[in-house]
């Protein structure tokens, strides 16, 4: 048990700025979570809150400039990937950790095989001849489950469809055993059945090989399916950091309640659905106070005025938010208000 | 609804990636053969390359052999094209020479498209200064006419049909290096070079495996219609003088010796000009319907 409590990945207070003629816009501003071996940590929030630049971050892959990460450490397995240089960075990449994208459409080079590319991922990391390499590609696409192989294997991406494409990016992904699997929203440009098969794919090859996995996405659906904790982030801050079943259960960050009442019940019939009023603030101009402030419905002139930090609670869930804190002096909020 | 959207996905996708190899395989023949003129263009291309391999087999009479009995014979039985002032035949000489002009020419373009390809590439995909130091270099290439930029190489190396090979491929670079860039651009910020980016892959792998596979298609357009021009290039020099010189059998080279007999014996240089219009225009003309072909706007 202890082996699969290691801890894979810890990200400390990471920032990642653009610096751009408009101004820095802070896409990411002092991030902290750890990624356990075999578990699997979600990020949620909705889009431009940072979560896709966090896990290029991790990967280092800004693109540089405008980006650059301006502060912080990532530890893999205690060894900081912020400052390692680049050759021993692209050892990292794809051997310890790996990554899928949104668009299986476009993220296979349209012009070689499958099973090619797949080898040649292989190849980048292991010494093999290309035969092997090949077979081993074949080994890969059963893993992943898609029928007849050997067939697949020598056709190109435009003869497969959306759900087989997908796979054949989680084979590439996973051919070199990484440590760490980064799925940024594999499976919103999916069909839904599709995305069942896929999410139910990524958690039976966790399991065999005991890889930390971060997922990336906006679907609540997807989290409660998955993951075993989740960071909800807001304009480049993580708001909330709890267990899922802590989340759906008692969610405490305004931001985060917001979000699970403005899903459809289906045990409710209702015309409007729940909407969280206002709009994110703009990353060249952060407000001082607490981020969400200005779209809360409970805020007082201390949110205006500081930030809160991450506080954590007793049941183990952090929250960053000043109701939960000590000096907090007004109304809690009860679950009427987002009724 | 959700049956119209489903509907509507993968016609996106035909249009934006799916897939460059589909319309160059299925869709490049259907459109290549429709377009008469380019498969003439390509007809005549292969009909001078088969005279260019078999010229000691189709070529009456040696190409240097002198007979100055015979000379400044009109077109005749013996002498299908004519004699010269030297008494060699035109015919042979003309096909002779088809293997010094397509040297010339193709040399040139492997030439050129080596070096544009290599800058274009690195100017692309690395992009900010690396990108402005190549690409403003190739703008003063581009800045001096062709012929000019040519002849001044050519005089500073000395005349020769490789100083002509050389000269020719260098005004082909920045040519070369303008389309790859342009191609570059747009090919790396494709999420599939992400994606192998993230698996690890170095810039070399990335540039050569994954970025010149996918724009082949304007490298090939823009080589093919670069033979013509430099065909025609370094046969403009030889006859200035500065590529092969007398007695070579070199186009340009007889075209320039013909011209003192224009008025009296206009055969000798009409038949090796019609042999440089005849390869130039089927170059064309077949460059023309490669682009078209290659041309995803054509697809059907």
């Amino acid at each position: 048990m202890t082996e699969l409590n290691e801890i894979l990945l810890e990200v400390k207070d990471l920032k990642t700025h653009f610096h751009t003629k408009h101004g820095v816009s802070k896409a990411v501003d002092g991030i902290d979570f750890t990624l356990r071996k075999g578990e699997t940590l979600g990020i949620v929030g909705e889009s431009g809150c940072g979560k896709s630049i966090t896990s290029l971050s991790i990967l280092r892959l800004i693109p540089s400039p405008p980006g650059k990460i301006a502060g912080g450490q990532i530890l893999y397995k205690g060894r900081d990937l912020v400052t390692l240089p680049d050759n021993e960075m692209r050892k990292i990449r794809g051997n310890d950790i790996s990554m899928i994208f949104q668009e299986p459409m476009t993220s296979l080079n349209p012009v070689i095989p499958v099973g090619e590319q797949i080898a040649e991922a292989i190849r980048l990391h292991q010494k093999m001849s290309k035969k092997e390499a090949r077979l081993k590609a074949v080994d890969m696409l059963k893993l992943v489950g898609i029928p007849s192989p050997e067939k697949r294997a020598k056709q190109e991406p435009f003869q497969l469809s959306g759900g087989m494409r997908q796979r054949v990016m989680i084979a590439m992904a996973l051919s070199c055993n990484p440590e760490v699997l980064i799925a940024d929203e594999p499976t919103t440009a999916l069909d839904v059945t599709i995305q069942a098969q896929i999410l139910e794919l990524i958690k039976e090859l966790q399991a065999r090989l005991g890889m930390g996995v971060m997922m990336i996405t906006h679907d609540l659906g997807v989290v409660a399916e998955t993951c075993d904790t989740v960071a909800v982030m807001y304009a480049g801050n993580i708001v909330e950091h709890a267990s899922t079943q802590n989340l759906f259960d008692d969610p405490k960050h305004p931001y985060t309640r917001g979000l699970l009442a403005s899903l459809p019940k289906i045990d409710e019939d209702r015309d409007e659905l729940y909407t969280i009023e206002g709009s994110v603030p703009s990353a060249y101009n952060m407000p001082v106070g607490c981020r969400f402030a200005s779209r809360c419905e409970f805020a007082q002139a201390v949110c205006l005025e500081k930030k809160p930090d991450l506080i954590e609670q007793s049941d183990g869930t952090k929250v960053r938010c000043w109701m939960y804190s000590d000096e907090w002096a007004g109304a809690k909020p009860t679950e009427e208000v987002f009724n | 609804m959700a049956i119209e959207l489903n509907k509507e996905e993968p016609v996106i996708v035909t249009q934006t990636i799916d897939h460059p190899r589909q319309s160059v395989i299925s869709n490049f023949f259907s459109v290549f053969l429709e377009n008469k003129a380019a498969v003439v263009g390509g007809l005549i291309i292969l009909f001078y390359i088969f005279i260019a391999i078999f010229a000691p087999f189709l070529a009456p009479y040696h190409p240097h052999e002198i007979n100055l009995e015979n000379k400044l014979v009109p077109p005749s039985m013996d002498h299908w094209m004519g004699t010269d002032d030297k008494g060699r035949d035109i015919l042979s000489r003309i096909l002779y020479g088809s293997r010094l002009s397509m040297g010339v020419g193709f040399a040139a373009v492997i030439f050129g498209a080596f070096f544009g390809i290599t800058l274009g590439l690195i100017a692309g995909y690395y992009g900010k200064w690396v990108d402005s130091i190549i690409m403003r270099c190739m703008d003063v290439l581009l800045a001096f006419p062709g012929i000019l930029l040519a002849l001044a190489i050519v005089s500073a190396l000395g005349p020769s049909l490789i100083n002509v090979t050389i000269a020719v491929g260098a005004f082909s670079v920045p040519l070369f290096a303008r389309i790859v860039r342009g191609s570059t651009l747009e090919v790396k910020q494709l999420e599939y070079i992400d994606a192998i980016r993230t698996l690890g892959a170095n810039d070399g792998t990335i540039i050569f495996k994954h970025i010149l596979p996918n724009i082949l298609s304007p490298i090939i357009v823009q080589g093919t219609l670069r033979v013509a021009t430099a065909i025609l290039s370094a046969a403009g020099l030889s006859f200035l003088g500065l590529g092969a010189q007398p007695p070579s059998s070199e186009w340009g080279t007889m075209l320039s010796s013909g011209r003192d007999f224009l008025f009296t014996a206009p055969y000798i240089a009409i038949f090796p000009g019609l042999a440089i219009a005849l390869l130039v225009l089927g170059f064309n003309i077949f460059g023309d319907g490669l682009r078209d072909a290659f041309d995803p706007r054509m697809k059907k």
